[in-house]
């Protein structure tokens, strides 16, 4: 049984254990998309449902069992079909520091960077600044102790378990491995991001 | 057109916000008191979601190169046009003859004042709104002296049916708390020692949340809470344990828990609480 924690008047955090039962119960809510519902906020381990007006005590009885069929898995949908190819220039200022810190050579870095399959976890810290997860783990590397006070927008970047790429020009801690022209963040596209949450993206060396 | 003389210490446009984008890590920005908000445009016949000025410590000086129906609501500050008609009252529609300059003093209790122009201020929307968001910067920039801002279309709003809405008295300093989602992550006695005696509001509470310093809220557990979605009025404990209100440009996710949210009734309570002010919490149930 799933647990549900109201989060005052209009909020219900859904507890659901995991960023794949997040990514499930996302794409079931947004298939039915109740009509009060308005935000779904999918994180690590929850999704928080925030929904105005009435049927409040409804809406928690139906999350409890959509996220009781997202923990359970089986063949509900989670992940986009279609995987997002982010082009990456490779000549970010912390790619020889991340080298040297790992054991790899730079073409090593790039290659496990390349080589795996990541998926959009949630976005947070900035619009559209997805946190990509499924980073290969020779790459685990901390961040910066002194972050920079300005990063570019389009810089890919690495930081404990993650990869993301900067959405806009931000002060930023991540280690900058390289940049890319592909724009994951455009206010006046609809949507405006290309990495929701349950994204497939892989990165591609040019 | 409106044209800024003089913002006052800090005033944006503002409307009620951009729902909807919270999981692409978009803040729901908007009025930080939207009942005060609200009633200004109610009081100028304009729709209650159109974009006004919502100014902190009031001080602007603006002037209306067009006639225009104005009203200002929120915290009262006293209220002058320059060559024009003298003295206003808050919360009350008046007309402003073309080229007339409004000055707005500061006020003497509460933060934010608003000013509804009939038609709405007409800048570009970003993501379905008008709103400075502070913390991502999304929307158009802050105020500044020479900032020109264009008002709506009002051939197509309903008449203006009020002379005055009562501004009343300041409501209490009282924020009613619903537990939770996180109180089981705190010690014992944590909710009644949110309770148990008032909070100052802090210097740097802005837009993002009202930082307060009092009665420290003990954790109970140790490590990190994975990041998880916050609502606004939420109350975040980091782990200093000085709790944080969070108002309109809250982000949307947070990785300290939440003790409890305030009521959506007593927002523009927090919102209009200025730095040295006392906030004291009262729980109440479901």
């Amino acid at each position: 049984m799933s647990l549900v924690r109201p989060a005052g008047e209009h909020g219900l955090l859904v507890e659901t254990g995991s960023l794949a039962a997040s990514h499930r119960l996302d794409a079931l809510l947004r298939a039915e998309r109740p009509a009060e519902v308005e935000e779904i906020v999918p994180g690590p381990e929850t999704v928080l449902v925030v929904a105005r007006g009435g049927g409040q005590s409804r809406l928690r009885a139906r999350l409890a069992e959509l996220a009781d069929l997202a923990s359970a898995g089986g063949d509900s949908p989670a992940l986009s079909e279609k995987v997002v190819t982010i082009p990456v220039v490779y000549d970010g200022a912390d790619l020889p520091s991340v080298a040297a810190e790992t054991g790899l050579t730079v073409p090593e870095v790039i290659a496990r960077h390349t080589g795996t399959e990541l998926v959009a976890g949630w976005l947070g810290f900035a619009p559209g600044f997805a946190y990509l997860t499924g980073l290969d783990p020779v790459l685990h590397v901390p961040r910066l102790t002194t972050p920079r006070t300005s990063v570019p927008a389009g810089s890919v970047a690495i930081a404990g378990p993650y990869a993301a790429v900067y959405p806009t020009a931000s002060p930023g801690g991540w280690r900058l491995l390289g940049r890319t022209s592909l724009r994951v963040w455009d206010v006046h596209a609809d949507p405006p991001s290309l990495l929701p949450p349950g994204t497939r993206v892989r990165f591609e060396a040019t | 057109m409106i044209e800024v003389l003089a913002p006052g210490p800090y005033a944006t446009v503002q409307d009620l916000g951009r729902p909807g984008y919270a999981h692409l890590g978009v803040p729901r920005s908007g009025a930080a008191d939207a009942a005060g908000l609200r009633l200004a445009n109610r009081l100028v016949g304009n729709p209650e979601g159109s974009a006004g000025l919502e100014l902190t410590f009031g001080g602007a000086r603006l002037r209306f190169l067009s006639g225009a129906w104005i009203a200002v609501t929120g915290a009262a500050c006293p209220l002058t046009v320059v060559s024009g008609t003298g003295a206003h009252g808050m919360a009350v529609p008046f007309w402003l003859p073309p080229g007339a300059e409004l000055r707005v003093g500061a006020p003497a209790a509460g933060l934010r004042t608003y000013v509804a122009v009939r038609g709405g201020i007409d800048v570009e929307p970003v993501l379905g709104s008008r709103s400075t968001d502070s913390l991502s910067g999304l929307g158009p920039e802050p105020l500044r002296a020479g900032t020109r801002l264009p008002v709506g279309a009002t051939g197509a709003l309903a008449p203006i049916r009020a002379d005055h809405a009562s501004a009343g008295a300041l409501p209490p300093p009282v924020l009613r708390v619903l537990a939770g989602p996180r109180d089981d992550w705190f010690a014992p006695g944590a909710l009644a020692g949110l309770c148990a005696r008032p909070y100052e509001v802090t210097q740097d509470s802005n837009r993002v949340g009202v930082r307060l310093r009092g009665t420290a809220l003990e954790w109970a557990r140790r490590g990190e809470l994975p990041s998880e979605g916050v609502v606004t009025g939420a109350i975040q404990v980091p782990p200093s344990g000085q709790p944080i209100v969070f108002l309109a440009d809250h982000p949307p996710t947070g990785g300290y828990p939440v003790i409890g949210v305030v009521l959506d009734a007593d927002l523009p309570v927090a919102a209009q609480a200025r730095p040295g002010d006392a906030l004291t919490f009262r729980l109440v149930r479901r």
